[in-house]
């Protein structure tokens, strides 16, 4: 009886200790997303240049607009590239 | 009512630094003709491009922010795409937070340029200013 107890409270306790992800517009208090800044907006890209999902960068959905518009400006003027292979790695 | 406009087009890299200025010209002028009030202006030299346009692989870029009325911008679009020197342009209309960010960007450059005269390329000193707060 005593083995099944411990298990009902091991399993639980290793799986909870997620990091809680959070909006790093909203927690540092930057209004305005600069599409200038090609090195900035490569956190919010994956290596093939393309736009990382809300789900993965916490972002909220306010920012997370700006952010997709701030990548598509710097698109067009070639600051980023529309679709590339290794963007880190560079 | 005027608005906060800003502007950033590509010139091709075939151009000698004169033509390039000459071309700066042009555009300023057209902007100030039409009673444009001309509030900063950004020279970012030649720059490569992530990917070729009209197969170039680099571009002078240039940047004017400017307050003006809408119909402005339509003339200063129409004049964009009649000049074979230019390849690619962009005009945005700036909210507050943009106006508030452009400002605080410029003393940035401007401290940088006192603190330091070697030049600098203008992305890394963005990044400087934007991810200090975002890391911290």
């Amino acid at each position: 009886m005593a083995q099944q107890n411990d298990i009902k409270y091991i399993a639980p306790v290793a799986v909870d200790i997620k990091k809680k992800k959070y909006c790093r517009f909203k927690k540092s208090g930057i209004k305005y997303i600069d599409y200038k800044d090609a090195e900035f907006l490569k956190k919010f890209v994956n290596e093939q240049g393309k736009i990382l999902p809300r789900r993965l960068t916490g972002t909220s959905l306010k920012y997370q607009k700006k952010v997709a518009q701030a990548v598509k400006r710097a698109r067009h003027l070639a600051l980023l590239p529309f679709v590339t292979d290794n963007l880190k790695s560079n | 009512m005027a608005n906060h406009y800003e502007t950033v087009f590509i010139m091709t890299p075939v151009l000698s630094e004169e033509q390039m200025k000459e071309t700066v010209q042009k555009f300023e002028k057209i902007l100030t003709d039409q009673g444009a009030e001309i509030v900063h202006q950004e020279n970012w030299g030649l720059r490569k491009l992530e990917y070729p346009i009209q197969k170039k692989s680099s571009g002078f870029y240039h940047l004017i922010e400017f307050k003006a009325d809408g119909n402005v911008v339509n003339e200063l679009e129409l004049q964009y795409r009649r000049d074979e020197r230019i390849i690619r342009f962009l005009t945005v209309t700036m909210d507050k937070y943009a106006i508030a960010f452009a400002e605080k960007r410029r003393n940035n450059r401007k401290e940088k340029a006192a603190a330091q005269e070697e030049q600098q390329p203008v992305a890394e000193e963005v990044v400087n200013q934007e991810s200090n707060p975002v890391e911290a």
